[in-house]
C-alpha cells in the first residue's frame, strides 16, 4: 500500500459503513491505538543539514531505518534531534519518498554512492519510480559492465589451472593477448591470410612474355609457384579451421557462425578444385569458384574490430538500405521508360529498349554520367535532365538519413527492447507488490490467531509471536476483514483457492447438495441463523486436506495448553466482547470465525476437527465428531 | 458583407501563418501542453474556521485531514479516476472500481464530477461524527444509485455485486454466481417490511434500528480519526 494513501485510510474505514446495512454478522472489533500520541514534528540532522518531518511519515514504512526503532540508536540527547552523518544530498531524495511515496533517482548522483545511501537506509532500489527507474537500471548495468571488464582483465592476467587444454584452446582463439602462442598463431594466420589475397591479385597480372606465345598472367607463367602457394595457405586454414572446431565449447553454434562460413567458402574452392581438375566440362565452373577464394578477405575481420562493426551496422541498417534500393528501383523504372519512348523516335538511338535504358537512368542519377548512351532528341533532353536533377534528390538525400536514422533506429531499438523487458518487470513489481499486501494480511490473520490463542493460554510472555505491525497496517486488516464479513466469504491465497478447486471438482458427494453450496449454507446457517431453511450439510467433506493441517498446527497447540472447558463460553464471547446483547442464535451456533478453542480430552484427535451443526452430524464425516464445544478454527 | 470579410481576413491570416509554419519547420507544435493546462484545475478549500464551524471536526483533525488529502490530490479536487485508483489500494485481491464509483456519486453531492475538500469533509463528519440517523441517512444514499428515494432490487444487486467484486476470485468458500442475488434476498426479507418490492427510507430506518448488530456496526468506526 502506497505511502500517501495511507492518509486516505481513515476515509477507507469510514466508507465502510456502507456495508454495515448488508452485512448479516458481526464485525471485529477495531483495532485500538494503545498509544496514541499527538503526531510531532521530529528534526534530523544529516552532516549539519536539518530536515524536519511528522514521525507519522517516517513511520509510513516500518521496515526501513527512520520507519522503525533503528533511528533510536542515532538520537542526540542533547540536541534532541536524529544525527546521521551521511549525505545530506542523497538524504533529500530518502526523505522525499516517506513524503510522496516515490524514490527518485537524481542523475548527477554516482551510482554506486546511490546504492550505498539506499543501502544504508535500508531502502530497496526497486521500489523507484518508473520515471527513474530506466536511468537507474542503465548506470547500474554500465557500472555492473565496468566491473565486470575489470575482473576480466584480472581474470586474463592471473593463470587459472583448472582450464582444460580445450578451453584454453578457446580462449586462445578468442583473445590473442592472453598468451605468447596465441599471439603468434594471430599474427601468422594474418599473415597467410594476406599472402592468399595477394597471390590472388598477382595471379591475373600479365607478367611479360614467353616468347613464342602472348601475355601471360603471372599465374599461368609460373603455375607451380602459385599453385604451392595456394596450398600453402589452404593447409594453414584448413588446420585452423579444424582446431577452432575442436576447441569450440559448442559445437553446432560454431558451425553456424558467420566466421566459420566464411572459413569454409574460403578453402572449399581449393578443395573442389583438387577434386575436379582435368574435366573439361566444368572447368568453367572451376573458374567461377575462384572467385570465391576472394572471401578469405573476409576472413580479416576476426582480426579488425572495425569491419565486425561495419559487418553489424549494414546488417541492422538493412531496411533503410532495402528502402533505398526499392525507391531507386521505382524511380530507375519510371525514368528509363520515359527516355524510352521519347528516344523511340530518333534514329541510330541507344535506347533500344527499356532494360538498355535502365543502364543510362542508373549512370545519370547518381550523377556518374559516362556519356557513352546520350539522348539526342529534344524531348529525351528535358527528361534527362529532370533525370539527372531527381536523380541527386533520390540519391544524395537518403544518405545521410540512413546514416542518422541508423544512429537512432539503432538506439530506439535498445530503448524499446529495455522498456518492453522494463514493462514486464514493472508488471511483476506491481503483482508482487499487490500479493505482498494481500499475503500480509493473511499472515497477520494467521499471526492474529496465534497471539489470541497464546493470550489464552495464559502465557504473556509467548503472546507476540508475530512481527508487531504497524497501526496503519492492522488498521487495514480489520477493513478487509470487515468485507470478509459482510460477504461471508474470506480472502485466501492462490494456492489454496486452487487447491480448493482441485478438491471440490474431484470429491464426489453422496449427498444431494452440492459441496460449495453446503458450506457456504454451513457458514451462513451457523453463523447467522436467521436463514430458516438448514438442513444437514456436510460439513467438512470439502475441507481441503491442507487446511486440516494448518488447523492441525493450531489445534495442538491448544492441546499442549491447559484444558479449561469453561472458557468455550468465554472465548466464544471473545469476539464479541463489547456487546452486551448477544445475538442468541449465534452463541450458540458455536461458530465465530477466529476463535480458537481445544478439543475436549477424550476426543483429542489432532486433525482438526469438524463444524458440528446444532443437529446431528452429517452422515459423511471422516473426522469423528468431537464434542459440541468444538468451533472451528478460521485460520486458513 | 462585413462579416463575410471579417472571414476573409480571418482565413487568410491563418493560411499565412500556416505558411509560415510549414517554411520554419514548426508545423507540428504540442498540443499536449495545452490540454494538460485546461485540465487541472486548483480549487482551494473554505478557510479552516468555518470548516470547523460546519463540520464536527476538531482543527487539529482536520489539519490532518487536509494533508493527507493534498499530499494525493494536490490539485484540490478529486476526480473519479484518482478517487478509483486510491480505493483500489487497499483492496489488492479484488476489483474495486465499481463500487468506487458508488462511493464517489454518495460522496459527490452536488453531483459535478469532482470531490473537493468541502465535500469529503462532510461526508467524513457524518460517517465518523454523524448520530446512528444520520448515517443510515448516509447508507441509504449510498445504495439509492440513482437517488429517487426507492431502494430497488436491481440497484441493491448492482451495490452488492460490487462488494463482491471487491473481494476478488481467490475466496473461501468459492464464490458462486448467486451469491450477491442470495444476498440480496435476505436485505430485501429484512427491510422490506410491507413487500412491495422497493425499500424506502422509513423502511430502511427502522429495520436497521431493530438489528442489533448494524447498530452495534454503525459505532465501529468511531475512533478512526
Amino acid at each position: 500500500m502506497a505511502a500517501g494513501v495511507a492518509a486516505w485510510l481513515p476515509f477507507a474505514r469510514a466508507a465502510a459503513i456502507g456495508w454495515m446495512p448488508v452485512a448479516n454478522c458481526p464485525m471485529p472489533l477495531a483495532p485500538t491505538d494503545k498509544n496514541k500520541r499527538q503526531d510531532e514534528l521530529i528534526v534530523l540532522n544529516v552532516s549539519g543539514r536539518r530536515f524536519e518531518t511528522w514521525r507519522t511519515t517516517l513511520e509510513r514504512y516500518p521496515d526501513t531505518l527512520l520507519g522503525s526503532t533503528e533511528k533510536e540508536f542515532f538520537f542526540n540527547e542533547d540536541t534532541k534531534e536524529y544525527f546521521f552523518d551521511r549525505d545530506p544530498e542523497v538524504f533529500r531524495c530518502v526523505l522525499n519518498f516517506y513524503r510522496t511515496g516515490k524514490l527518485h533517482y537524481p542523475r548527477y548522483e554516482c551510482i554506486s554512492a546511490y546504492d550505498d545511501e539506499l543501502a544504508f537506509y535500508g531502502i530497496l532500489p526497486e521500489i523507484i519510480g518508473d520515471c527513474c527507474y530506466e536511468e537507474y537500471k542503465d548506470r547500474k548495468r554500465e557500472n555492473a559492465e565496468r566491473l565486470q571488464d575489470d575482473l576480466d582483465s584480472e581474470n586474463n592476467q592471473e593463470s587459472m589451472p583448472s582450464l582444460s587444454f580445450r578451453q584454453t584452446m578457446w580462449r586462445a582463439f578468442e583473445n590473442p593477448h592472453t598468451s605468447t602462442m596465441a599471439l603468434v598463431f594471430y599474427y601468422v594466420t594474418g599473415f597467410f591470410i594476406a599472402v592468399s589475397v595477394i597471390t590472388n591479385v598477382v595471379e591475373t597480372v600479365p607478367c611479360g612474355t614467353v616468347p613464342g606465345s602472348k601475355e601471360l598472367p603471372c599465374g599461368e607463367r609460373y603455375s607451380v609457384a602459385f599453385f604451392c602457394l595456394d596450398t600453402a595457405c589452404v593447409m594453414i586454414f584448413t588446420v585452423e579451421y579444424l582446431l577452432r572446431l575442436f576447441a569450440a565449447p559448442s559445437r553446432y553454434r560454431f558451425i553456424r557462425s558467420v566466421m566459420s562460413i566464411i572459413d569454409v567458402v574460403a578453402i572449399m574452392p581449393y578443395y573442389i578444385g583438387l577434386v575436379m581438375t582435368n574435366n573439361e566440362d566444368v572447368s568453367g565452373a572451376f573458374v567461377t569458384l575462384r572467385v570465391f577464394r576472394v572471401f578469405r578477405i573476409f576472413k580479416f575481420s576476426r582480426h579488425s574490430q572495425g569491419l565486425r562493426i561495419l559487418g553489424y551496422t549494414l546488417k541492422s541498417c538493412a531496411s533503410e538500405l532495402g528502402f533505398l534500393l526499392f525507391s531507386l528501383t521505382m524511380a530507375i523504372i519510371i525514368f528509363a521508360t520515359v527516355m524510352f519512348y521519347a528516344e523511340k523516335g530518333s534514329s541510330a538511338s541507344k535506347f533500344t529498349s527499356i532494360p538498355a535504358s535502365f543502364w543510362y537512368t542508373i549512370v545519370t542519377m547518381t550523377t556518374l554520367g559516362y556519356g557513352d548512351m546520350v539522348p539526342k532528341t529534344i524531348a529525351g533532353k528535358i527528361f534527362g535532365s529532370i533525370c539527372s536533377l531527381s536523380g541527386v534528390l533520390v540519391i544524395a538525400l537518403p544518405v545521410p538519413v540512413i546514416v542518422s536514422n541508423f544512429s537512432r533506429i539503432y538506439h530506439q531499438n535498445q530503448r524499446a527492447d529495455k522498456r518492453r523487458a522494463q514493462k514486464k518487470a514493472r508488471l511483476a513489481r506491481i503483482r508482487v507488490a499487490k500479493t505482498g499486501s494481500s499475503n500480509a494480511y493473511l499472515h497477520s490473520k494467521r499471526n492474529g490467531l496465534l497471539n489470541e490463542a497464546l493470550e489464552l493460554m495464559g502465557t504473556p510472555e509467548e503472546a507476540h509471536v508475530g512481527k508487531t505491525t504497524s497501526l496503519i497496517e492492522s488498521q487495514h486488516h480489520h477493513l478487509l476483514h470487515c468485507l470478509e464479513k459482510t460477504t461471508n466469504h474470506e480472502f485466501i491465497d492462490e494456492q489454496m483457492y486452487e487447491q480448493n478447486c482441485l478438491e471440490s471438482s474431484m470429491q464426489n458427494y453422496p449427498s444431494t447438495r452440492s459441496p460449495s453450496l453446503s458450506s457456504h449454507q454451513g457458514l451462513t446457517t451457523t453463523c447467522c441463523s436467521r436463514r430458516s431453511k438448514k438442513t444437514t450439510h456436510l460439513p467438512n467433506s470439502n475441507l481441503p486436506a491442507t487446511r486440516l493441517r494448518s488447523m492441525q498446527e493450531l489445534s495442538t497447540i491448544h492441546i499442549q495448553g491447559s484444558e479449561q472447558p469453561s472458557l468455550t463460553t468465554s472465548r466464544s464471547s471473545l469476539n464479541l466482547k463489547a456487546d452486551d446483547g448477544l445475538r442468541p442464535n449465534c452463541k450458540t451456533s458455536q461458530i465465530t470465525t477466529a476463535i480458537i478453542s481445544i478439543p475436549t480430552p477424550p476426543a483429542l484427535t489432532p486433525e482438526g476437527e469438524s463444524r458440528p451443526p446444532p443437529a446431528s452430524p452429517g452422515p459423511n464425516t471422516n473426522i469423528p465428531a468431537i464434542a459440541s464445544n468444538v468451533v472451528k478454527v478460521s485460520a486458513l | 458583407m462585413s462579416g463575410c470579410r471579417k472571414r476573409c481576413k480571418r482565413e487568410i491570416l491563418k493560411f499565412a501563418q500556416y505558411l509560415l509554419r510549414l517554411l520554419t519547420g514548426s508545423l507540428h507544435t504540442d498540443s499536449v501542453e495545452d490540454e494538460l493546462e485546461m485540465a487541472t484545475v486548483r480549487h482551494r478549500p473554505e478557510a479552516l474556521e468555518l470548516l470547523e464551524a460546519q463540520s464536527k471536526f476538531t482543527k487539529k483533525e482536520l489539519q490532518i485531514l487536509y494533508r493527507g488529502f493534498k499530499n494525493e490530490c494536490p490539485s484540490g479536487v478529486v476526480n473519479e479516476d484518482t478517487f478509483k485508483e486510491i480505493y483500489s489500494q487497499f483492496f489488492p485481491q479484488g476489483d474495486s472500481t465499481t463500487y468506487a464509483h458508488f462511493l464517489f456519486n454518495a460522496f459527490d453531492t452536488d453531483h459535478n464530477g469532482a470531490v473537493s475538500f468541502e465535500d469529503f469533509i462532510r461526508g467524513l463528519s457524518i460517517l465518523l461524527r454523524g448520530t446512528v440517523q444520520e448515517k443510515l441517512n448516509w447508507a441509504f444514499n449510498l445504495y439509492d444509485i440513482n437517488k429517487d428515494g426507492y431502494i430497488t432490487k436491481e440497484e441493491m444487486l448492482d451495490i452488492m455485486k460490487a462488494i463482491y467484486d471487491m473481494m476478488g476470485k481467490c475466496t473461501y468458500p468459492v464464490l458462486k454466481e448467486d451469491a450477491p442475488r442470495q444476498h440480496v434476498e435476505t436485505f430485501f426479507q429484512k427491510m422490506d417490511k410491507n413487500k412491495d418490492g422497493v425499500v424506502t427510507i422509513d423502511e430502511f430506518i427502522e429495520s436497521c434500528q431493530k438489528d442489533e448488530n448494524i447498530m452495534r456496526s454503525m459505532q465501529l468506526f468511531e475512533n478512526v480519526i
